[in-house]
């Protein structure tokens, strides 16, 4: 398992056109994608519990991915997250 | 007539016939099924076709409002695209045993409501978009259409929501405004509104059922109402006001950004009068080149005590800071006269248009005065600001002022505050002022003439006193003459002459001050591309 944190910077928070770009992303790789904020946790391939999540500006993410390919799934989503939100 | 009040998305204003839309909540029944296979199979259709419904959606959509707004309908798919969405539905077929629309619309329902029970605006706005996705798989489940308005006439949609698909789908010459019942201004529907320029209200208590397509009604987007069935003095105000508004869209259009250039290439600076912080929204929106007149009297109207340093700081800078750059023109306090303020004390006065006011309360009482000339100077830091004084009459009042200004840059230096001594002008509105313009010409940077009370001053014509109206004439050869005259030594000494007072938007004088080589005119800002217009038709040689 490998995990990072990261401050969403987007104006609005996990937002629905992000959040569906953030499942596309994470539907690329085989390892399971959790991400935690708000006492909350859903799988990022999930798009209405990572849009439910209600992630706002400010708030600290912490996505975890576990699984074979897990080096190249926890490079793609941090770059997706810094890209994006 | 029946009036109703909202919330405005967008401005503007509109009347036609009124297209109701009721019910978009397509009518589902629940059905008992034998086959849960094949339900769940119709629902892959349906998602399958409305995949590409959405698609040709936000083609159009990209094409009408761009890619931002369009976004939704890739959302949408994403939407369909959704595991616990498709779940729920195929599981609610299976263990309930109910057919494909019932199972979809009751999912969408929830879904919905989970939206619309978070504590986020944004988030609750997106309730409508899993009603909207809903509902499309129960249309293509229906095997209905999506409604088709290209054949209807323009129309004023009158609905109870509005689906983005549904506002985007619709022909947008079809469309004279949007009214509904709900909706949010985060929604889909309230941003593209804003992107297509058409009027929107949304939250108007409307009750549809007493409503039919076909009736006339006129959307104020300004006041945030709709009138049905209005009556005839509403309906000339209405067409009135929209024959303005169309005005001033197409002169925005064809002369935002442009030069105010003759057609022989002789430029002039078009400016904006203002009287407070929050009119430069309207100087920036006619695109005026700066402001040839800050009034600096809201400062000091309307409360019972000086404004501090710190509080007029703040408003000049503001106000510098909003125009970025562009030449912001601060007149100092001209209160006395019409305008009187209690705390100044200035006692009742036989002919005050003539007594104790502007320049000569500055003058006597400095302490007012330094105050205001600290503030401005401090603030001239943050941008192109320009001090103009009022109600000057001679050679001497100028030494004086400077003799101030000297005062106030020592004690500011004394102090280590940041400061700018600005370009200083004076205003010309006294006759004695005009006869003596060569001498002020070599003292002041700039003129800018205030016709108004040049005027009065010079007919020796009171304006508010009607019995006189058939001995005034404002465009007087004695006002041209002072006028060209003000200019002609202004430039004799290489400094600029501006006219800030109501004759500079008198565009039957347009030309002629552009032939008399009047430097700028600083209007209000609603005339500012009017003049523009006269200004780029003309030329300076007849």
């Amino acid at each position: 398992m490998k995990n990072f944190s990261y401050v969403i910077t987007d104006e609005i928070g996990i937002h629905a056109r992000p959040a569906g770009l953030l499942v596309k992303e994470a539907k690329k790789y085989a390892s399971k994608v959790v991400i935690k904020a708000n006492g909350k946790s859903a799988e990022a391939t999930r798009l209405m519990a990572v849009m439910g999540m209600g992630v706002k500006c400010g708030q600290t993410v912490e996505v975890e991915v576990t699984g074979d390919d897990e080096d190249a799934a926890f490079e793609g989503m941090k770059a997706f997250f810094e890209e994006n939100l | 007539m029946m009036r109703f009040s909202g919330k405005t998305v967008y401005k503007g204003i509109q009347m036609g016939p009124v297209l109701v839309l009721k019910g978009n909540d397509s009518q589902v029944k629940r059905d008992k099924i034998q086959d849960a296979d094949a339900e769940v199979e119709r629902v892959g259709l349906a998602v399958e076709k409305a995949q590409q419904q959405l698609g040709k959606l936000y083609d159009k959509a990209v094409k009408e409002v761009g890619e931002t707004s369009a976004a939704i309908f890739e959302v949408h798919q994403m939407m369909l695209e959704d595991e616990d969405y498709l779940d729920a539905i195929h599981n609610m077929i299976r263990t309930e045993m109910v057919n494909a629309e019932y199972a979809v619309a009751v999912t969408g329902d929830n879904f919905s409501e989970m939206f619309a029970g978070m504590d986020d605006d944004y988030m609750k706005a997106r309730a409508a978009d899993f009603k909207d996705i809903s509902n499309r798989l129960v249309q293509n489940l229906q095997g209905k259409e999506d409604i088709d308005l290209n054949s209807s006439e323009p129309a004023i949609i009158v609905a109870d929501d509005l689906s983005p698909s549904e506002t985007v789908q619709m022909d947008k010459d079809k469309i004279l405004a949007f009214v509904t019942v709900h909706g949010s201004s985060n929604s889909h529907t309230a941003i593209l509104a804003r992107m297509m320029n058409i009027p929107a209200l949304i939250g108007v208590p409307l009750d549809l059922d007493a409503l039919h397509s076909g009736m006339t009604a006129v959307v104020d987007g300004f006041k945030g109402e709709i009138i049905f069935e209005p009556d005839e003095q509403t309906c000339e105000d209405a067409k009135k006001r929209m024959e303005e508004e169309q005005e001033k869209l197409h002169l925005f259009q064809s002369l935002k950004g442009k030069e105010n250039v003759t057609l022989d290439g002789k430029k002039i600076n078009v400016f904006a009068n203002i009287g407070s912080v929050g009119d430069v929204g309207y100087v920036l929106e006619n695109d005026a080149g700066g402001i040839g007149l800050f009034r600096s009297e809201f400062l000091y109207l309307g409360r019972d005590n000086f404004p501090t340093e710190e509080e007029q700081f703040q408003a000049y800078k503001q106000v510098v800071q909003m125009m970025a750059g562009k030449k912001v023109i601060i007149r100092t306090l001209d209160i006395g006269a019409d305008k009187q303020v209690d705390y100044f004390n200035l006692g009742k006065e036989e002919n005050p248009a003539m007594g104790y006011r502007a320049i000569r309360i500055c003058l006597k009482q400095p302490e007012i005065f330094c105050t205001q000339l600290r503030a401005l100077f401090r603030a001239a830091v943050f941008g192109n600001l320009s001090v103009m004084y009022p109600m000057i009459t001679s050679v001497e009042e100028v030494k004086k002022i400077y003799e101030i200004v000297d005062s106030v840059k020592a004690e500011l230096d004394s102090d280590g505050v940041p400061y700018k001594i600005p370009e200083q002008g004076i205003m010309i509105e006294t006759p004695a002022a005009v006869m003596v313009s060569d001498e002020f010409a070599e003292l002041v940077d700039f003129f800018s003439i205030g016709t108004n009370d040049l005027t009065q001053y010079t007919l020796a014509i009171d304006r508010q006193n009607e019995k006189l109206d058939e001995f005034y004439n404002a465009h007087h050869k004695a006002i041209l003459r002072m006028i060209k005259m003000t200019v002609e030594n202004a430039h004799k000494a290489g400094k600029w002459a501006g006219i800030c007072g109501e004759l500079g938007a008198d565009l039957e004088l347009t030309e002629e001050f552009v032939r008399m080589g009047v430097d700028e005119l600083s209007v209000a800002p609603s005339m500012v591309l009017k003049l523009r217009k006269v200004i780029r038709e003309m030329s300076v040689k007849e």
